[in-house]
């Protein structure tokens, strides 16, 4: 691996996880905590939106932000040759 | 069948299960003892993560704290599950690849420092065992209920049976004992959840009854005709009983958000939780099973805060001015069920009738009296009883109106008894306790033991110690670690509720960013990351000593965060020292550079090296 390639999959990996943690601190202290009172003047069935955020909806996005994390990070990798066999 | 026939004969078997495993599992190399040979398949690793970061208090405690502060209690849930993702995205894949057996490993080799890996240790070691106290007396705590034996004959039959699992077979036992109790424990919380789900909304989804409008056999009764959302109800219920509203709580938005932050960072930093990413066998695994893990957890702590608000519901509608004594009662009047008594029986619950008129007061005024119940008793040790058949407690009345004493633990050992569900369930839940508890105590006195073994004696005091030596070295240690966690469950230091603010506050403000700093900052040294270890761990510990023991008020919060949210401000403090300290200081050598960048890439980094 030439250190051209070593630089680039590191980027790459950084946008990955700058993205990512976007998403995870947005769900969680943004519509969780910071706007959850705002939110909770918007109902979804029986859920005041901010607390559902807070109790739920924020960690349902956790788990499909690992998963997809893992699915980039694979794709990444056979892109650059670095999968494990 | 009785419950404790049920509870013994399920209890029984699960315990045997533990054993079986432990025999079919044993450790013949420090490889296996330390990571279970690196072999297990990421689906069984995250099971195994699940049931090992599930404690008694997650399992027990969880939905009761809930249940009682509504919103507020998002701070245990978002932050016990966020903390994965950082696990997942920042450290797991990096440690996986630099593959050594621990925490401190990695603080000692990436730092070139014995001092820094020595302050890991002890971190290790002092977060490890205040953990594992709790755990050892929820041990107790379950089989003195359930099973009606002394607390401490309960710690020396949970000490016997990690023992077991724990020293023969060390990571590997360890591993495959908790893929077993994860399947028990999530069957035990979930049973109950989905039966009090569709008494209360029809609807057999816990996550999605929450949401619902009040329906079925008890929801209906509850909604007396209306068609009303459970959660509005239990709002209006409590603006009518002067209780902040449920689902907006009353904690400082500040507060809310340092409590959340250490606990996710700290998830992240603890030695149990790390040190489970080395036991799979590729850096793709590594990520994906911090994934599984997740998915595992999100079951239970999605559903623990539906149970949170149906055993709310449920609590309020059927002790609100009900009459103690049902034969005092006048037609149609509410009156206290069985269950209140059941558990009044064991002390955890309290009635004062204040007001002398024989119904029980629940609002939201303050606590009814000081203190913990001290129940009266007769010289010949009988219970003595007020006027209404209440059991009498001695405690100084306050001057609010409320007149009754919950204590937070029964919301899920009582839940199945407050919706009527057969006695095998109340004995499943047994099995779950005893599951979660378990689990968590084997998993940190695995750390212990690799602390001493590997980290004290083959990388610090003798490193010519044989891989014999080393594996004997590891069980001794396994099994003085088993002793000192039954000690303290048997005698538990009046203080281990604190100290679990101490366990994530140092996890979040010592290995976090030291750990972070390693794999992403090449320049970071071993001056920067002493400093920055020292000063987080420092300051962290005393503003939780000065607020926890030395009677620091809430007044004098810093910016009003409390003890439980500052290893926030710790980790902060020793990110920014460390990057500073690290700028004034030589760059780390030339290999540990070439380190870094190995463990950024999963493969190949062999060949990168020697074209440097």
């Amino acid at each position: 691996m030439s250190d051209a390639s070593r630089i680039q999959y590191w980027r790459a990996n950084l946008r990955i996880l700058i993205a990512l943690l976007s998403i995870w601190f947005v769900v969680s202290y943004g519509f969780g905590i910071l706007l959850a009172g705002p939110l909770n003047n918007i109902h979804i069935g029986g859920f005041p939106l901010g607390f559902w955020f807070s109790q739920q909806g924020a960690i349902y996005v956790f788990v499909i932000l690992i998963f997809v994390y893992v699915r980039l990070m694979n794709q990444l990798d056979k892109k650059h040759g670095l999968a494990e066999d | 069948m009785s419950v404790q026939l049920w509870t013994i004969i399920i209890v029984g078997l699960s315990f045997a299960l533990y054993i079986g495993i432990a025999v079919w599992s044993r450790a013949g190399s420090t490889g296996e003892f330390y990571v279970a040979g690196g072999g297990v398949h990421p689906v069984a690793n995250g099971m195994a993560t699940a049931a090992d970061w599930m404690s008694a208090a997650s399992f027990i405690s969880m939905a009761g704290i809930i249940s009682f502060i509504g919103y507020d209690g998002s701070v245990y849930l978002m932050g016990w599950t966020g903390g994965y993702v950082l696990l997942a995205l920042l450290l797991a894949p990096y440690l996986r690849k630099f593959g050594k057996f621990t925490v401190p490993d990695f603080v000692g080799d990436r730092y070139y420092s014995s001092a820094g890996r020595l302050i890991a240790v002890v971190c290790a070691i002092f977060v490890s065992f205040t953990y594992v106290a709790g755990q050892m007396r929820g041990v107790g705590v379950v089989f003195s209920r359930f099973l009606e034996v002394d607390i401490n004959t309960g710690v020396v039959i949970g000490m016997v049976i990690v023992f077991s699992y724990a020293v023969l077979g060390g990571m590997k036992g360890i591993t495959y004992t908790q893929v077993a109790q994860y399947v028990i424990l999530i069957f035990a919380y979930m049973l109950p959840a989905i039966f009090i789900s569709i008494l209360l909304t029809n609807n057999p989804i816990p996550q999605l009854g929450f949401g619902g409008v009040l329906a079925g056999e008890v929801g209906e009764k509850i909604a007396s005709g209306e068609n009303v959302h459970l959660l509005e109800k239990l709002n209006q219920l409590h603006r009518e009983l002067g209780f902040a509203e449920y689902t907006s709580g009353s904690k400082p938005m500040i507060d809310v958000i340092f409590i959340t932050m250490a606990l996710m960072v700290g998830t992240a930093g603890l030695p149990h939780v790390i040190i489970r990413f080395y036991t799979v066998p590729k850096v793709r695994d590594a990520r994906i099973s911090a994934g599984w893990a997740l998915l595992f957890i999100a079951i239970l702590y999605t559903t623990a805060p539906a149970v949170a608000a149906f055993a709310r519901t449920n609590l309020i509608e059927d002790i609100r001015d009900a009459k103690y004594d049902a034969t005092a009662a006048s037609a149609g009047e509410n009156t206290i069920p069985g269950w209140f008594k059941t558990w009044e029986g064991t002390g955890l619950i309290a009635w004062l009738d204040k007001n002398d008129d024989g119904r029980v007061r629940y609002d939201g005024s303050g606590a009814p009296f000081e203190g913990k119940p001290s129940f009266v008793t007769a010289d010949d040790g009988s219970v003595v009883r007020g006027e209404a058949g209440q059991r009498k407690v001695s405690n100084p009345p306050t001057s609010n109106t409320n007149e009754v004493y919950i204590d937070r633990d029964i919301m899920v050992l009582a839940n199945p008894e407050i919706a009527d569900l057969p006695a095998w369930v109340i004995a499943l839940i047994a099995a779950g306790g005893l599951a979660a508890a378990l689990s968590t105590a084997a998993g940190l006195l695995l750390v212990v033991s690799t602390a001493v073994s590997h980290d004290l004696i083959k990388r610090t005091i003798r490193p010519d110690i044989s891989e014999r030596g080393e594996l004997l070295a590891a069980r001794i240690a396994a099994a003085v670690a088993v002793v000192v966690a039954g000690y303290f469950g048997i005698n538990p230091p009046g203080f281990v509720a604190q100290v679990v603010a101490f366990a994530f506050g140092l996890a979040a403000s010592s290995f976090f960013p030291a750990i972070i700093l390693g794999i992403f900052d090449k320049k970071m040294n071993r001056e920067g990351a002493l400093t920055g270890m020292v000063t987080g761990i420092a300051f962290t510990s005393a503003y939780i000593i000065y607020f926890k023991f030395l009677g620091g008020t809430k007044d004098q919060y810093w910016f009003g965060i409390s003890p439980e949210g500052i290893g926030t401000f710790g980790m902060l403090l020793n990110a920014i020292l460390a990057i500073g300290v690290s700028r004034f200081t030589p760059a780390p050598p030339e290999d540990i550079q070439n380190l870094v960048e190995d463990i950024r890439v999963p493969k190949g980094s062999k060949q990168a090296s020697a074209a440097h």
